[in-house]
């Protein structure tokens, strides 16, 4: 099912569908971002995925564009497993198009992407943090955002301070370089 | 008859057995001690152990403390049971300032008493950072038999502190 809704994506939109990839029976589609709404729309009205799953981003650091926003599709009731994934890049500077229109849920994942990654999401009603608190500075999702966190202050709201690493973090990089580098001892990059 | 004769026939010879004879202080904090009322500030997993230790199994009522008061106003100690994000600083903070003394503090479990695993830019490193704390219970989580341990030691420390004078001294220093 998922492999023909990739077909008709390509014969509806053709050059707008810039890559898909098959990965143990799950369907990948990299789309146009200037189309991307228009292709979502498309796979709920027409391909009848009636369910999103989820929305995030990737943050491609050093890389141009630095975004890229995931979209997971499913299909409720056909009692199959029919999973779409449609992805799109864009630029730093860019705004995201919200889908709140087309799925309602959209709406809170849109506002987490938003606080996790500050990536502004135009048609989003409601733009405020999810998890966050309103005015906190940072989007801590970010990969030059440091895992120990920054200090911040909202008198009578909230405040936020650095955790004490030990030396951490301890997290890998999917690279191929050695291991000093695929353990980077410290993540502030300021 | 004598002055002294008539001192002796006021004695009341059955109310012997009634009578103990102790310090303001002791009974105070034998009072106190037994009776403590807490409110429990679950945050994450500790509060299931919390409950777990509230239940028919281990039942904190055999020390006194079984009445859990969702009112801060009401109640004497609080537990804090599990991890405090920022987010919720402030509101813990805000809840134990509005406990009215004397009041005591247990950071149940690692998350409460140092941040635990979490050393991450949304956690608070230990809620002894914004208020005090008497009694740190390790565990992630601690298994009812330790919250109960400390809540012992809280009793412990209770009754060696100096209840009247404190608040004959002043009862904002309590």
């Amino acid at each position: 099912m998922s492999a023909s809704s990739i077909e008709a994506l390509k014969s509806e939109f053709g050059e707008a569908i810039l890559d898909t990839v098959e990965f143990r029976g799950e369907h990948t589609a990299i789309v146009e971002k200037a189309r991307a709404k228009e292709i979502l729309a498309h796979c709920r009205d027409e391909l009848s995925y009636d369910y999103l799953l989820d929305i995030s981003s990737l943050d491609n650091f050093g890389e141009e564009p630095r975004w890229e926003m995931v979209y997971e599709l499913y299909t409720l009731g056909n009692g199959e497993y029919t999973h779409l994934r449609i992805k799109y890049k864009l630029g730093e500077e860019e705004k995201a198009d919200s889908v709140s229109q087309l799925w309602p849920t959209a709406e809170w994942h849109e506002r987490e992407v938003y606080d996790m990654m500050g990536i502004e999401f135009e048609g989003l009603a409601d733009h405020r943090r999810i998890l966050m608190w309103e005015g906190f500075p940072y989007f801590p999702l970010r990969k030059d955002f440091p895992l120990a966190g920054r200090p911040s202050e909202m008198p009578d709201v909230a405040f936020s301070d650095r955790a004490p690493l030990a030396g951490g973090p301890f997290v890998t990089s999917p690279t191929s370089d050695s291991t000093v580098h695929r353990e980077p001892r410290s993540r502030e990059m300021d | 008859m004598s002055e002294a004769t008539l001192q002796h026939a006021a004695y009341d010879s059955k109310v012997e057995g009634n009578v103990i004879f102790t310090r303001v202080d002791t009974a105070i904090n034998w009072m106190r001690k037994n009776s403590l009322w807490p409110m429990p500030m679950g945050l994450a997993c500790c509060a299931i152990e919390l409950m777990g230790t509230g239940a028919s199994r281990y039942d904190i009522a055999r020390f006194g403390a079984e009445v859990m008061r969702f009112s801060p106003r009401q109640a004497d100690v609080m537990i804090v049971a599990g991890t405090v994000t920022y987010k919720m600083a402030l509101a813990v903070k805000r809840v134990w300032d509005q406990m009215p003394g004397p009041k005591w503090c247990i950071a149940m479990g690692a998350c409460a008493s140092s941040g635990g695993m979490y050393r991450s830019y949304a956690v608070l490193q230990g809620i002894d950072n914004l208020i005090p704390v008497d009694v740190y219970v390790s565990g992630c989580p601690p298994r009812p038999e330790a919250l109960l341990e400390g809540l012992m030691k809280l009793q412990d420390k209770i009754a060696e502190s100096e209840s009247s004078q404190a608040h004959f001294k002043s009862e904002a220093s309590v």
